[in-house]
Protein backbone atom coordinates (compact mmCIF):
# COMPACT_ATOMS: atom_id res chain seq x y z
CA UNK A 1 0.00 0.00 0.00
CA UNK A 2 1.39 3.19 -0.78
CA UNK A 3 2.40 5.71 1.94
CA UNK A 4 0.79 9.35 2.06
CA UNK A 5 3.54 11.83 1.87
CA UNK A 6 3.14 15.07 3.93
CA UNK A 7 3.50 17.80 1.93
CA UNK A 8 4.15 20.69 4.29
CA UNK A 9 4.94 18.97 7.53
CA UNK A 10 2.98 16.79 9.58
CA UNK A 11 1.51 19.51 12.10
CA UNK A 12 0.05 21.34 9.21
CA UNK A 13 -1.09 18.56 7.37
CA UNK A 14 -3.32 17.14 10.82
CA UNK A 15 -4.70 21.29 11.08
CA UNK A 16 -5.70 20.91 6.95
CA UNK A 17 -7.24 17.63 7.66
CA UNK A 18 -9.17 18.63 10.86
CA UNK A 19 -10.08 22.17 8.84
CA UNK A 20 -11.46 19.32 6.02
CA UNK A 21 -13.15 17.06 8.44
CA UNK A 22 -15.04 19.86 10.09
CA UNK A 23 -16.09 21.71 7.07
CA UNK A 24 -17.12 18.37 6.27
CA UNK A 25 -19.35 18.29 9.44
CA UNK A 26 -20.81 21.48 8.82
CA UNK A 27 -21.79 20.61 5.77
CA UNK A 28 -23.40 17.65 6.80
CA UNK A 29 -25.44 19.49 9.37
CA UNK A 30 -27.07 21.95 6.21
CA UNK A 31 -27.99 18.94 4.24
CA UNK A 32 -29.52 16.91 7.14
CA UNK A 33 -31.55 19.26 9.23
CA UNK A 34 -34.18 20.10 6.77
CA UNK A 35 -34.85 16.22 6.17
CA UNK A 36 -37.39 14.31 8.47
CA UNK A 37 -37.17 12.95 10.86
CA UNK A 38 -37.21 15.85 13.03
CA UNK A 39 -36.68 14.64 16.20
CA UNK A 40 -39.00 17.24 17.73
CA UNK A 41 -39.19 16.57 20.86
CA UNK A 42 -35.25 15.92 21.28
CA UNK A 43 -35.03 19.49 19.70
CA UNK A 44 -36.93 20.75 22.52
CA UNK A 45 -35.60 18.69 25.40
CA UNK A 46 -31.85 19.72 24.41
CA UNK A 47 -33.69 23.98 24.04
CA UNK A 48 -34.75 22.93 27.90
CA UNK A 49 -31.28 21.71 28.71
CA UNK A 50 -29.38 24.65 27.15
CA UNK A 51 -32.21 27.58 27.65
CA UNK A 52 -33.76 26.77 30.98
CA UNK A 53 -30.24 25.64 32.76
CA UNK A 54 -28.44 28.12 31.88
CA UNK A 55 -30.67 31.05 33.02
CA UNK A 56 -29.29 30.77 37.13
CA UNK A 57 -25.81 31.35 35.28
CA UNK A 58 -26.68 33.90 32.58
CA UNK A 59 -29.06 35.89 35.47
CA UNK A 60 -25.76 36.28 37.58
CA UNK A 61 -23.18 36.85 34.82
CA UNK A 62 -25.68 39.37 33.05
CA UNK A 63 -26.69 41.34 36.48
CA UNK A 64 -22.87 41.65 37.50
CA UNK A 65 -22.07 42.48 34.43
CA UNK A 66 -24.55 45.50 34.33
CA UNK A 67 -23.14 47.06 37.69
CA UNK A 68 -19.80 46.31 37.42
CA UNK A 69 -19.69 48.13 33.96
CA UNK A 70 -21.48 51.13 35.10
CA UNK A 71 -19.68 51.05 38.13
CA UNK A 72 -16.21 51.22 36.23
CA UNK A 73 -17.28 53.62 33.59
CA UNK A 74 -18.75 56.36 35.96
CA UNK A 75 -15.27 58.19 36.89
CA UNK A 76 -14.37 58.55 33.07
CA UNK A 77 -17.65 60.17 32.59
CA UNK A 78 -17.38 61.80 35.95
CA UNK A 79 -14.60 63.55 35.05
CA UNK A 80 -16.34 65.12 31.80
CA UNK A 81 -19.68 65.97 34.29
CA UNK A 82 -21.15 63.11 31.66
CA UNK A 83 -22.54 60.75 33.96
CA UNK A 84 -26.08 61.59 32.54
CA UNK A 85 -24.42 59.30 29.55
CA UNK A 86 -24.27 56.36 31.43
CA UNK A 87 -27.26 54.88 30.68
CA UNK A 88 -26.19 55.32 26.98
CA UNK A 89 -22.90 53.94 27.00
CA UNK A 90 -24.20 50.72 28.81
CA UNK A 91 -27.09 49.84 26.88
CA UNK A 92 -24.91 50.69 23.87
CA UNK A 93 -22.02 47.96 24.96
CA UNK A 94 -24.72 45.55 26.47
CA UNK A 95 -26.48 45.43 23.39
CA UNK A 96 -23.76 45.61 20.64
CA UNK A 97 -21.21 43.57 22.02
CA UNK A 98 -21.49 42.96 26.07
CA UNK A 99 -24.27 40.50 26.45
CA UNK A 100 -24.15 38.29 22.98
CA UNK A 101 -20.13 37.56 24.53
CA UNK A 102 -21.27 37.27 27.91
CA UNK A 103 -23.98 35.06 26.85
CA UNK A 104 -22.04 32.90 24.29
CA UNK A 105 -18.88 32.58 26.75
CA UNK A 106 -21.24 31.27 29.56
CA UNK A 107 -22.81 28.71 26.97
CA UNK A 108 -19.58 27.58 25.87
CA UNK A 109 -18.40 26.40 28.99
CA UNK A 110 -21.81 25.45 30.22
CA UNK A 111 -23.27 23.90 27.21
CA UNK A 112 -19.97 23.09 24.60
CA UNK A 113 -17.91 21.41 27.94
CA UNK A 114 -21.15 19.34 28.95
CA UNK A 115 -21.96 18.22 24.87
CA UNK A 116 -18.50 17.81 24.23
CA UNK A 117 -18.29 15.38 27.41
CA UNK A 118 -21.73 13.26 26.73
CA UNK A 119 -21.11 12.34 23.02
CA UNK A 120 -17.33 11.81 23.43
CA UNK A 121 -18.49 9.26 26.20
CA UNK A 122 -21.20 8.03 23.82
CA UNK A 123 -18.97 7.36 21.11
CA UNK A 124 -16.11 5.44 23.49
CA UNK A 125 -18.76 3.68 25.21
CA UNK A 126 -20.02 2.05 21.54
CA UNK A 127 -23.77 3.81 22.41
CA UNK A 128 -23.44 6.03 19.17
CA UNK A 129 -22.27 2.73 17.35
CA UNK A 130 -25.59 1.34 19.14
CA UNK A 131 -27.76 4.10 17.33
CA UNK A 132 -26.53 3.45 13.90
CA UNK A 133 -27.17 -0.04 14.23
CA UNK A 134 -30.35 0.04 15.16
CA UNK A 135 -31.38 1.86 12.13
CA UNK A 136 -31.20 5.62 13.81
CA UNK A 137 -28.97 8.17 12.40
CA UNK A 138 -26.69 9.39 15.20
CA UNK A 139 -26.10 12.62 13.31
CA UNK A 140 -29.18 13.43 13.27
CA UNK A 141 -30.03 12.64 16.67
CA UNK A 142 -27.63 13.60 18.57
CA UNK A 143 -25.73 16.35 16.44
CA UNK A 144 -28.45 18.17 14.31
CA UNK A 145 -30.89 18.60 17.73
CA UNK A 146 -28.16 19.49 19.82
CA UNK A 147 -27.07 22.38 17.46
CA UNK A 148 -30.42 23.10 16.50
CA UNK A 149 -30.91 23.70 20.54
CA UNK A 150 -27.75 25.60 20.77
CA UNK A 151 -28.45 27.96 17.88
CA UNK A 152 -32.00 29.06 19.10
CA UNK A 153 -31.50 29.27 22.37
CA UNK A 154 -27.58 31.42 22.50
CA UNK A 155 -30.18 34.28 21.31
CA UNK A 156 -32.93 33.99 23.67
CA UNK A 157 -30.08 33.88 26.20
CA UNK A 158 -28.74 36.85 24.75
CA UNK A 159 -31.89 39.20 25.34
CA UNK A 160 -32.40 37.66 28.66
CA UNK A 161 -29.20 38.79 29.33
CA UNK A 162 -29.33 41.72 27.93
CA UNK A 163 -32.33 42.48 30.20
CA UNK A 164 -30.68 41.35 33.44
CA UNK A 165 -27.44 43.44 32.61
CA UNK A 166 -29.81 46.50 32.54
CA UNK A 167 -31.58 45.83 35.38
CA UNK A 168 -28.38 45.60 37.35
CA UNK A 169 -26.91 48.82 35.59
CA UNK A 170 -30.06 50.67 36.65
CA UNK A 171 -30.12 49.36 40.05
CA UNK A 172 -26.44 51.02 40.37
CA UNK A 173 -27.56 54.55 38.21
CA UNK A 174 -31.18 54.71 40.42
CA UNK A 175 -28.66 54.08 43.78
CA UNK A 176 -25.88 56.99 42.75
CA UNK A 177 -27.70 59.39 40.24
CA UNK A 178 -31.12 58.80 41.68
CA UNK A 179 -32.46 58.18 38.21
CA UNK A 180 -36.33 57.35 37.40
CA UNK A 181 -36.81 53.78 35.72
CA UNK A 182 -38.65 55.87 32.78
CA UNK A 183 -35.20 58.45 32.18
CA UNK A 184 -33.16 55.78 32.04
CA UNK A 185 -34.58 53.64 29.38
CA UNK A 186 -35.59 56.81 27.59
CA UNK A 187 -31.86 58.09 27.60
CA UNK A 188 -30.12 54.29 27.25
CA UNK A 189 -32.67 52.77 23.87
CA UNK A 190 -32.58 56.30 22.55
CA UNK A 191 -28.96 55.93 20.60
CA UNK A 192 -30.17 52.36 20.01
CA UNK A 193 -30.76 51.60 16.43
CA UNK A 194 -32.51 48.56 14.43
CA UNK A 195 -29.06 47.60 13.47
CA UNK A 196 -27.91 47.26 16.95
CA UNK A 197 -30.32 45.17 17.92
CA UNK A 198 -30.85 42.84 14.44
CA UNK A 199 -26.71 42.57 14.59
CA UNK A 200 -27.12 41.47 18.08
CA UNK A 201 -29.28 38.84 17.72
CA UNK A 202 -28.06 37.39 14.17
CA UNK A 203 -24.66 37.68 15.87
CA UNK A 204 -26.33 35.00 18.74
CA UNK A 205 -27.42 32.74 16.16
CA UNK A 206 -23.99 32.56 14.73
CA UNK A 207 -22.26 32.05 18.28
CA UNK A 208 -24.97 29.38 18.86
CA UNK A 209 -24.33 27.38 15.94
CA UNK A 210 -21.00 27.89 16.43
CA UNK A 211 -20.70 26.56 20.06
CA UNK A 212 -23.24 23.60 19.33
CA UNK A 213 -21.38 22.35 16.22
CA UNK A 214 -17.85 22.94 17.43
CA UNK A 215 -19.11 20.71 20.72
CA UNK A 216 -21.22 18.12 18.65
CA UNK A 217 -17.72 17.95 16.26
CA UNK A 218 -14.92 17.41 19.45
CA UNK A 219 -17.45 14.22 21.15
CA UNK A 220 -18.58 12.48 17.55
CA UNK A 221 -14.69 12.26 17.08
CA UNK A 222 -13.63 11.62 20.75
CA UNK A 223 -11.29 8.21 20.91
CA UNK A 224 -8.83 6.60 22.95
CA UNK A 225 -11.33 5.76 26.36
CA UNK A 226 -11.86 8.32 29.50
CA UNK A 227 -8.65 10.77 28.48
CA UNK A 228 -10.42 11.29 24.73
CA UNK A 229 -13.72 12.32 26.63
CA UNK A 230 -11.76 15.07 28.60
CA UNK A 231 -10.44 16.26 25.96
CA UNK A 232 -13.03 16.39 23.69
CA UNK A 233 -14.79 18.80 26.38
CA UNK A 234 -11.67 20.50 26.74
CA UNK A 235 -11.25 21.05 23.11
CA UNK A 236 -15.48 22.36 22.94
CA UNK A 237 -14.51 24.65 25.13
CA UNK A 238 -11.22 25.95 24.10
CA UNK A 239 -12.18 26.17 20.24
CA UNK A 240 -15.73 27.17 20.64
CA UNK A 241 -14.26 30.91 22.34
CA UNK A 242 -11.66 31.29 20.33
CA UNK A 243 -14.25 30.90 17.40
CA UNK A 244 -16.66 33.10 19.33
CA UNK A 245 -13.72 35.49 19.59
CA UNK A 246 -12.76 35.57 15.79
CA UNK A 247 -16.55 35.74 14.74
CA UNK A 248 -17.40 38.98 17.12
CA UNK A 249 -14.14 40.68 15.80
CA UNK A 250 -15.24 39.74 11.87
CA UNK A 251 -18.89 40.78 12.22
CA UNK A 252 -18.05 44.14 14.01
CA UNK A 253 -16.43 44.65 10.82
CA UNK A 254 -19.55 43.71 8.75
CA UNK A 255 -21.50 45.74 11.34
CA UNK A 256 -19.25 49.10 10.85
CA UNK A 257 -19.34 48.77 7.32
CA UNK A 258 -23.08 48.51 7.04
CA UNK A 259 -23.82 51.35 9.35
CA UNK A 260 -21.19 53.63 7.25
CA UNK A 261 -22.86 52.68 3.92
CA UNK B 1 -33.75 -15.46 -2.09
CA UNK B 2 -34.73 -19.28 -1.27
CA UNK B 3 -34.92 -20.61 2.27
CA UNK B 4 -31.62 -22.63 2.36
CA UNK B 5 -29.48 -19.56 0.71
CA UNK B 6 -26.99 -18.36 3.29
CA UNK B 7 -28.20 -15.44 5.04
CA UNK B 8 -24.60 -13.95 5.30
CA UNK B 9 -21.97 -14.09 2.60
CA UNK B 10 -18.40 -13.23 2.89
CA UNK B 11 -15.71 -12.82 -0.29
CA UNK B 12 -12.64 -12.56 0.12
CA UNK B 13 -12.86 -9.80 2.94
CA UNK B 14 -9.82 -7.28 3.48
CA UNK B 15 -9.56 -4.73 5.80
CA UNK B 16 -6.30 -2.91 6.56
CA UNK B 17 -5.69 0.03 9.81
CA UNK B 18 -2.84 1.80 8.19
CA UNK B 19 0.09 -0.92 7.87
CA UNK B 20 -1.65 -3.71 10.16
CA UNK B 21 -3.45 -5.58 8.17
CA UNK B 22 -6.38 -7.11 10.10
CA UNK B 23 -8.28 -9.48 7.52
CA UNK B 24 -6.97 -10.68 4.22
CA UNK B 25 -9.03 -12.57 2.52
CA UNK B 26 -12.50 -13.97 4.68
CA UNK B 27 -14.75 -16.19 3.22
CA UNK B 28 -18.05 -17.26 5.14
CA UNK B 29 -21.36 -18.42 4.88
CA UNK B 30 -24.06 -18.77 7.64
CA UNK B 31 -27.02 -20.23 6.96
CA UNK B 32 -30.76 -19.67 8.25
CA UNK B 33 -30.81 -20.16 11.65
CA UNK B 34 -26.90 -21.46 12.17
CA UNK B 35 -24.68 -20.31 14.56
CA UNK B 36 -21.69 -19.68 13.64
CA UNK B 37 -18.88 -19.21 16.06
CA UNK B 38 -15.76 -16.97 14.86
CA UNK B 39 -12.92 -17.84 17.49
CA UNK B 40 -9.29 -15.86 17.40
CA UNK B 41 -6.57 -14.06 20.08
CA UNK B 42 -7.16 -10.62 21.13
CA UNK B 43 -6.79 -8.38 18.11
CA UNK B 44 -7.07 -10.51 15.05
CA UNK B 45 -9.83 -8.86 13.74
CA UNK B 46 -12.92 -10.71 14.70
CA UNK B 47 -14.92 -7.78 15.82
CA UNK B 48 -13.68 -5.80 12.56
CA UNK B 49 -15.30 -8.85 10.46
CA UNK B 50 -18.75 -8.11 12.33
CA UNK B 51 -18.73 -4.81 12.06
CA UNK B 52 -17.52 -4.49 8.51
CA UNK B 53 -20.83 -7.19 8.06
CA UNK B 54 -23.22 -4.52 9.35
CA UNK B 55 -22.04 -1.77 7.71
CA UNK B 56 -20.38 0.32 10.48
CA UNK B 57 -16.33 -0.66 8.57
CA UNK B 58 -16.35 0.04 5.21
CA UNK B 59 -14.03 -3.39 3.68
CA UNK B 60 -10.78 -2.05 1.43
CA UNK B 61 -11.29 -5.77 -0.49
CA UNK B 62 -14.33 -8.51 -1.10
CA UNK B 63 -17.78 -8.54 -0.84
CA UNK B 64 -20.70 -9.29 2.05
CA UNK B 65 -24.18 -9.97 1.17
CA UNK B 66 -26.69 -9.94 3.94
CA UNK B 67 -30.12 -11.44 2.55
CA UNK B 68 -28.90 -11.42 -1.24
CA UNK B 69 -27.69 -7.64 -0.97
CA UNK B 70 -24.31 -6.32 -1.23
CA UNK B 71 -24.07 -4.33 2.20
CA UNK B 72 -21.31 -1.56 0.81
CA UNK B 73 -23.40 -0.88 -2.21
CA UNK B 74 -26.56 0.16 -0.50
CA UNK B 75 -28.09 3.53 0.03
CA UNK B 76 -28.21 4.46 3.55
CA UNK B 77 -32.12 3.74 3.25
CA UNK B 78 -31.38 0.29 1.93
CA UNK B 79 -28.73 0.01 4.57
CA UNK B 80 -30.85 0.76 7.71
CA UNK B 81 -33.74 -1.35 6.13
CA UNK B 82 -30.86 -4.68 6.54
CA UNK B 83 -29.80 -3.40 9.83
CA UNK B 84 -33.23 -3.51 11.04
CA UNK B 85 -33.54 -7.20 10.42
CA UNK B 86 -30.03 -7.51 12.04
CA UNK B 87 -29.32 -7.29 15.85
CA UNK B 88 -26.04 -6.50 17.11
CA UNK B 89 -24.80 -6.88 20.73
CA UNK B 90 -21.87 -5.27 21.59
CA UNK B 91 -18.96 -6.29 23.82
CA UNK B 92 -19.39 -2.97 26.21
CA UNK B 93 -23.35 -3.73 25.73
CA UNK B 94 -23.10 -0.02 24.63
CA UNK B 95 -26.52 0.67 26.71
CA UNK B 96 -27.48 4.40 26.75
CA UNK B 97 -26.75 5.63 30.08
CA UNK B 98 -28.79 8.33 30.32
CA UNK B 99 -31.71 5.89 29.63
CA UNK B 100 -33.37 3.67 32.07
CA UNK B 101 -33.69 0.03 30.64
CA UNK B 102 -37.10 0.43 29.82
CA UNK B 103 -36.33 3.68 27.57
CA UNK B 104 -33.20 1.16 26.06
CA UNK B 105 -35.53 -0.93 24.84
CA UNK B 106 -38.42 1.71 23.48
CA UNK B 107 -35.75 4.12 21.79
CA UNK B 108 -34.93 1.63 18.64
CA UNK B 109 -38.84 0.45 19.06
CA UNK B 110 -40.40 4.14 18.92
CA UNK B 111 -37.48 5.27 15.93
CA UNK B 112 -37.82 2.27 13.24
CA UNK B 113 -41.64 1.32 14.40
CA UNK B 114 -43.56 5.24 14.24
CA UNK B 115 -46.98 4.70 14.63
CA UNK B 116 -47.16 1.96 17.66
CA UNK B 117 -49.45 2.71 20.30
CA UNK B 118 -48.19 2.92 23.88
CA UNK B 119 -49.85 -0.43 24.43
CA UNK B 120 -47.96 -2.31 21.64
CA UNK B 121 -44.49 -0.64 22.75
CA UNK B 122 -44.96 -1.76 26.58
CA UNK B 123 -45.96 -5.46 25.42
CA UNK B 124 -42.81 -5.33 23.54
CA UNK B 125 -40.39 -4.29 26.26
CA UNK B 126 -41.66 -6.93 28.34
CA UNK B 127 -41.31 -9.80 25.98
CA UNK B 128 -37.91 -8.40 25.01
CA UNK B 129 -37.26 -8.21 28.83
CA UNK B 130 -38.72 -11.77 29.79
CA UNK B 131 -36.87 -13.69 26.95
CA UNK B 132 -33.62 -12.42 28.71
CA UNK B 133 -35.13 -13.04 32.12
CA UNK B 134 -34.51 -9.43 33.08
CA UNK B 135 -38.50 -8.41 33.99
CA UNK B 136 -37.48 -7.27 37.03
CA UNK B 137 -34.85 -4.88 35.57
CA UNK B 138 -37.23 -2.68 33.54
CA UNK B 139 -37.08 0.69 35.55
CA UNK B 140 -33.11 0.32 36.45
CA UNK B 141 -30.54 2.65 35.24
CA UNK B 142 -27.45 0.55 33.30
CA UNK B 143 -24.79 2.13 35.85
CA UNK B 144 -27.27 -0.14 38.80
CA UNK B 145 -26.70 -3.57 36.57
CA UNK B 146 -24.26 -6.17 36.78
CA UNK B 147 -22.11 -6.73 33.92
CA UNK B 148 -24.00 -10.02 32.83
CA UNK B 149 -27.29 -7.98 33.49
CA UNK B 150 -26.13 -5.06 30.90
CA UNK B 151 -25.48 -8.42 28.61
CA UNK B 152 -28.87 -9.20 28.74
CA UNK B 153 -30.21 -5.95 28.27
CA UNK B 154 -28.33 -4.98 25.59
CA UNK B 155 -29.30 -8.63 23.79
CA UNK B 156 -33.06 -7.37 24.83
CA UNK B 157 -32.62 -4.64 23.27
CA UNK B 158 -31.79 -5.94 19.60
CA UNK B 159 -34.47 -8.76 19.91
CA UNK B 160 -37.28 -5.78 20.33
CA UNK B 161 -36.75 -4.92 16.62
CA UNK B 162 -37.30 -9.26 15.34
CA UNK B 163 -33.92 -9.40 14.21
CA UNK B 164 -33.44 -12.49 11.69
CA UNK B 165 -29.69 -12.33 12.29
CA UNK B 166 -27.68 -11.97 15.86
CA UNK B 167 -24.27 -10.66 15.81
CA UNK B 168 -22.73 -11.21 18.88
CA UNK B 169 -19.66 -9.55 19.63
CA UNK B 170 -17.77 -11.43 22.99
CA UNK B 171 -20.63 -12.24 24.75
CA UNK B 172 -18.82 -13.69 27.62
CA UNK B 173 -15.87 -11.46 27.82
CA UNK B 174 -15.71 -10.74 31.42
CA UNK B 175 -18.42 -12.44 32.95
CA UNK B 176 -17.99 -15.15 35.83
CA UNK B 177 -18.27 -18.79 34.82
CA UNK B 178 -22.64 -18.90 35.92
CA UNK B 179 -23.05 -16.07 34.01
CA UNK B 180 -21.04 -17.28 31.02
CA UNK B 181 -22.85 -20.39 31.17
CA UNK B 182 -26.37 -18.12 31.65
CA UNK B 183 -25.63 -15.67 28.17
CA UNK B 184 -24.80 -19.46 26.49
CA UNK B 185 -28.45 -20.72 26.97
CA UNK B 186 -29.51 -17.27 26.08
CA UNK B 187 -27.82 -17.40 22.71
CA UNK B 188 -29.48 -20.96 22.51
CA UNK B 189 -33.13 -19.71 23.76
CA UNK B 190 -32.93 -16.26 21.48
CA UNK B 191 -32.07 -19.12 18.26
CA UNK B 192 -34.82 -21.51 19.36
CA UNK B 193 -37.50 -18.35 19.94
CA UNK B 194 -36.59 -16.00 16.86
CA UNK B 195 -34.91 -18.84 14.18
CA UNK B 196 -32.03 -16.34 14.14
CA UNK B 197 -28.75 -17.14 12.49
CA UNK B 198 -26.05 -15.85 14.57
CA UNK B 199 -22.52 -14.69 14.03
CA UNK B 200 -20.75 -15.24 17.35
CA UNK B 201 -17.32 -13.37 18.35
CA UNK B 202 -15.52 -14.93 21.22
CA UNK B 203 -12.31 -16.07 22.76
CA UNK B 204 -14.54 -18.40 24.63
CA UNK B 205 -14.59 -22.28 23.84
CA UNK B 206 -16.76 -22.87 26.53
CA UNK B 207 -19.13 -20.75 24.70
CA UNK B 208 -18.34 -21.71 21.14
CA UNK B 209 -18.37 -25.47 22.15
CA UNK B 210 -22.17 -24.98 23.53
CA UNK B 211 -23.52 -22.71 20.87
CA UNK B 212 -21.74 -22.83 17.25
CA UNK B 213 -23.51 -25.45 14.78
CA UNK B 214 -20.00 -24.60 13.13
CA UNK B 215 -16.57 -22.86 14.49
CA UNK B 216 -14.04 -20.83 12.45
CA UNK B 217 -10.75 -20.08 13.53
CA UNK B 218 -9.29 -16.21 12.45
CA UNK B 219 -5.34 -16.62 11.83
CA UNK B 220 -3.21 -14.03 9.84
CA UNK B 221 -6.06 -12.22 8.69
CA UNK B 222 -8.46 -15.06 7.10
CA UNK B 223 -10.54 -18.12 8.28
CA UNK B 224 -8.22 -20.71 9.02
CA UNK B 225 -10.25 -23.78 9.89
CA UNK B 226 -13.98 -24.39 9.55
CA UNK B 227 -16.11 -26.77 10.59
CA UNK B 228 -17.72 -28.66 13.76
CA UNK B 229 -16.07 -27.31 16.98
CA UNK B 230 -14.53 -31.20 17.36
CA UNK B 231 -13.51 -31.43 13.70
CA UNK B 232 -11.76 -28.13 14.29
CA UNK B 233 -10.15 -28.92 17.46
CA UNK B 234 -9.08 -32.56 16.04
CA UNK B 235 -6.54 -30.38 14.04
CA UNK B 236 -2.96 -30.66 15.43
CA UNK B 237 -1.64 -27.23 13.96
CA UNK B 238 0.29 -26.25 17.11
CA UNK B 239 -1.36 -22.78 16.88
CA UNK B 240 -4.86 -24.56 17.22
CA UNK B 241 -4.03 -26.71 20.20
CA UNK B 242 -2.52 -24.50 22.05
CA UNK B 243 -5.68 -22.46 21.36
CA UNK B 244 -7.52 -25.20 22.99
CA UNK B 245 -4.94 -26.21 25.64
CA UNK B 246 -5.04 -23.21 27.39
CA UNK B 247 -9.03 -22.64 27.59
CA UNK B 248 -9.83 -26.12 29.16
CA UNK B 249 -6.08 -26.20 30.76
CA UNK B 250 -5.28 -29.60 29.35
CA UNK B 251 -1.82 -28.88 29.46
CA UNK B 252 -0.04 -28.45 32.96
CA UNK B 253 1.62 -24.81 33.69
CA UNK B 254 5.38 -25.24 35.20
Amino acid sequence: MPRSRSLLSPGVDRFLAAVGDGSEFVVRFFGSFWRPPWHVREVIRQCFEVGVRSLPLISLTGFITGIVFTKQSRPSLAAFGATSWLPSLITLALVRSLAPLVTALVCTGRVGSSIGAELGSMKVTEQIEAMEVSAINPFKYLVVTRTLATTLMVPVLTIYCCFVGLTGSFLNVAGNEAQSLQAFVKSGFAQISFLDLWSSVAKSFIFGFTIGIIACYQGFHASKGTEGVGRAANASVVLAMFAVFIEEVLIVQVIHWLRSV
Amino acid sequence: MSDREPVIRVRGLARSFGENRVLAGVDLEVGPAENVVVLGRSGSGKSVLIKIIVGLLAPDAGVVEVFGQDVHRLRPRELDAIRVRIGFSFQSSALYDSMNVRENLEFPLRMNRRGLTEGAVRDAVNEALDAVGLAGAIDQMPSELSGGQRKRVGIARTLILNPEIMLYDEPTAGLDPNTCGEINELILRVREKYHTSSIIITHDLTCAKVTGDRVAILLDGVLFRIGTFESVFADPDPRIRSFYDYNFVTKATS
